[in-house]
């Protein structure tokens, strides 16, 4: 396999990916994989795909020079401002292309997770578009943290299933989704948010998110800024690094995934399987999956993508975390040099390069990273904490 | 300790007709949950289904996470608890039903080496797909761990002879598409899974999922070669109903079957 191309029947990733999911849900994975391959093949699909994209999504997004920051830290830092698509962040990117596909398939329902609520709000969103019933499954404790998202998932027209299994955040919004599916596969399709779970959900995820890196590569030569030295993306599932990164990784840029330190699953996980698949897991010694910790509802996972994991044993890309005293930092340093407040989770990418400039980073490098999405969902959050401090 | 007998020495035993009953219950959710596994043998199970507890399972609705939960929070290991299968006896094969995690990170050699020497027969690992079972199995097979494995409603009928070729000591049939969990109504799905299984296979055909007092037992037995009953039993335990209790419910399950 190509690196970052068709995984093939068996949705392997090196050592990582499969389908461990139980026989009920089976045939809908394979359903799935069929109808995926034969729509991603269909010129009719991805032309309208792409249409949405521009029309309702906004895209393409702009690549922004950051002239201020790029003197301070002695490196040229550009942003891909995934901001700027419609709902704030890369998950439409996703969803507009799963729900035209439960549309094909005949579909009427959707059901989603979610953690910081920005791909509820973006399925959602699909689902008003193309007209389908939409259920968000939300962990309990960040239904309060991301309030607002909340309501505006209703206002779209979802309804929003509070989860108060487990840790009550993103995985357990997972489990619960997952045990939906398995009841309502018949007329329901899972809109899963990120390049995770069973085949063929990292595959079909990173090739929705493919139009990130495919434009930025475009956008870089177009606007003369070269190639980049290095791709920087913050990893919760991986779904926005999978996109930005499928743009370059045929060229010598050095691939970097930031995950938050609280939910590091490359750096302190180890081997197992969960949510479908076989990836890099924060785990215990019992292989009991324990919770992630840290300032972003969306990065709180204690998996990764499969294809990150493989990525990450290749050596093609490197893992790095962030903390969130940096992360805040890195928020408010965007916010008050480049005139951009970008979400809680992008931040965690912004925090590394912040740190590792003239480190990890040499002074004169060009730098891209994927702004993944807008921080206005995160602002009273930051306001607490911060007023909370100092 | 071992001396169970196999499933296939169990259910041949059985083979004058008489349906089998298999109880699932959850390790360590109780302090006497082993009392548990003895009572419900002495009442009439053919087999016992161990759940060895795991953080995130998605095949379970609300009654046995809770007990996975409980169990968990009180400290249970998976290692633990073959340990404590293995100090006893059983009057009757003990299958372990978990999570795929739990035994990967154990490592196979070392799970079904644990699970012979406790004496246990069989595992029934519902996230490991029939295409992602290939290594467990060999392990399994060279071990003496009969493998069981699920067949849905959604299964294709030539999928369903893939994966009773592949299953072991009989074939876990899936009353109905969803979790588990107590129903008002066991629903017809389940007979045409049983009809499925028969077709494909010689092994018995148990259904599971969803069968929740003596008379739906009473009706399941009446289409397949044998009926799983797990959250009813579960919340009845969590309920404190105890040993006592959990051998009175599968004796009504027992007598339902048998009338
Ligand atoms: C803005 C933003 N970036 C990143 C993520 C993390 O997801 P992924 O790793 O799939 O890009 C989220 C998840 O909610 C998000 O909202």
């Amino acid at each position: 396999m190509t690196m970052m191309g068709d995984p093939g029947p068996t949705g392997r990733f090196g050592e990582f990916g499969g389908r461990f999911v139980p026989e009920p849900l089976m045939p809908a994975c394979v359903e799935l994989e069929q109808a995926f391959r034969e729509a991603w093949s269909d010129q009719t699909f991805v032309d309208e795909y792409r249409r949405l994209l521009v029309e309702f999504g906004g895209r393409p997004t702009p690549i922004t020079p950051c002239r201020r920051l790029s003197e301070e830290l002695g490196v040229t830092l550009l942003l891909k401002r995934e901001d700027l698509a419609h709902t704030g962040s890369h998950k439409i990117n996703n969803v507009v292309g799963q729900a035209l596909l439960t549309k094909r398939m005949g579909k009427p329902k959707m059901i989603a997770e979610t953690g910081a609520g920005q791909h509820g709000v973006a399925s959602a969103t699909a689902a008003a578009l193309m007209g389908l019933e939409c259920t968000v499954y939300m962990g309990e404790v960040d239904t309060q943290r991301q309030q607002l998202n909340v309501f505006r998932m209703e206002l779209l027209g979802a309804t929003v299933h509070p989860v108060t299994s487990g840790s009550r955040t993103l995985k357990d919004a997972v489990n619960e989704a997952m045990r939906t599916w398995v009841s309502e596969v018949d007329d329901t399709h899972y809109c899963l948010g990120s390049v995770m779970g069973p085949h063929p959900f990292p595959w079909m995820v990173r090739e929705f998110q493919r139009v990130i890196g495919v434009e930025a590569r475009e956008q870089m030569e177009a606007g003369g800024h070269g190639e980049p030295d290095l791709v920087v993306a913050c990893v919760g599932g991986g779904s926005n690094a999978a996109g930005i990164f499928s743009g370059f990784v045929d060229t010598d840029a050095r691939l970097v995934g930031v995950e938050a330190a609280g939910g590091a699953a490359i750096m302190t996980g180890s081997p197992g399987v969960l949510h479908g698949m076989r990836s890099q897991l924060i785990q215990d010694d019992e292989g009991q999956i324990t919770e992630a910790h840290s300032i972003s509802a969306g990065l709180d996972y204690p998996g990764i993508g499969p294809e990150h994991a493989h990525l990450a044993d290749s050596g093609r890309a490197t893992y790095e975390k962030a903390g969130d005293i940096e992360v805040l930092e890195a928020l408010q340093l965007l916010s008050s040099r480049e005139g951009i407040i970008p979400a809680l989770e992008t931040a965690h990418a912004l925090a590394w390069v912040v740190r590792e400039a003239g480190g990890q980073i040499p002074h004169g490098s060009t730098v891209l990273v994927n702004l993944s999405g807008r921080g206005d969902k995160d602002v009273a959050q930051v306001r607490d904490i911060l007023r909370g401090e100092s | 300790m071992s001396g169970a007998p196999s499933l296939a020495q169990r259910f041949a035993a059985r083979s004058d007709g008489a349906k089998l009953l298999i109880p699932y219950l959850m390790a360590g959710a109780e302090d006497s949950w082993l009392e548990s596994i003895e009572a419900v043998i002495e009442a009439g199970a053919d087999a016992v289904e161990v759940g060895l507890p795991f953080s995130d399972p998605i095949i379970d609705g609300p009654t046995i996470e809770d007990a996975g939960n409980r169990s968990l929070a009180r400290g249970t290991t998976a290692h633990d608890v073959l340990a404590a299968l293995g100090t006893r006896s059983w009057g009757a094969p003990l299958v372990v039903m978990t999570y795929y995690n739990v035994i990967a990170h154990m490592g196979h050699e070392r799970f079904a080496g644990m699970a012979t020497d406790a004496g246990v027969s069989g595992a029934i690992i519902p996230d490991l797909s029939l295409e992602e079972i290939g290594p467990w199995a060999e392990t399994a097979d060279d071990r003496g761990i009969a493998t069981v494995m699920l067949v849905a409603p959604s299964t294709s009928p030539e999928r369903t002879v893939r994966i009773c070729d592949r299953s072991r000591g009989f074939v876990y049939a899936v009353a109905r598409m969803g979790v588990t969990g107590e129903r008002a109504e066991i629903g017809d799905e389940a007979s045409a899974v049983v009809d499925k299984v028969a077709a494909a296979t010689s092994l018995p055909a148990c259904v599971g999922i969803g069968v929740s007092n003596a008379e739906q037992a009473r009706q399941v037995s009446r289409v397949a070669d044998g009926v799983v009953v797990g959250s009813a039993l579960v919340r009845r335990l969590a309920e404190g109903a105890g040993p006592e209790g959990a051998a009175a419910f599968v004796a009504s399950l027992r007598q339902a079957i048998d009338a």
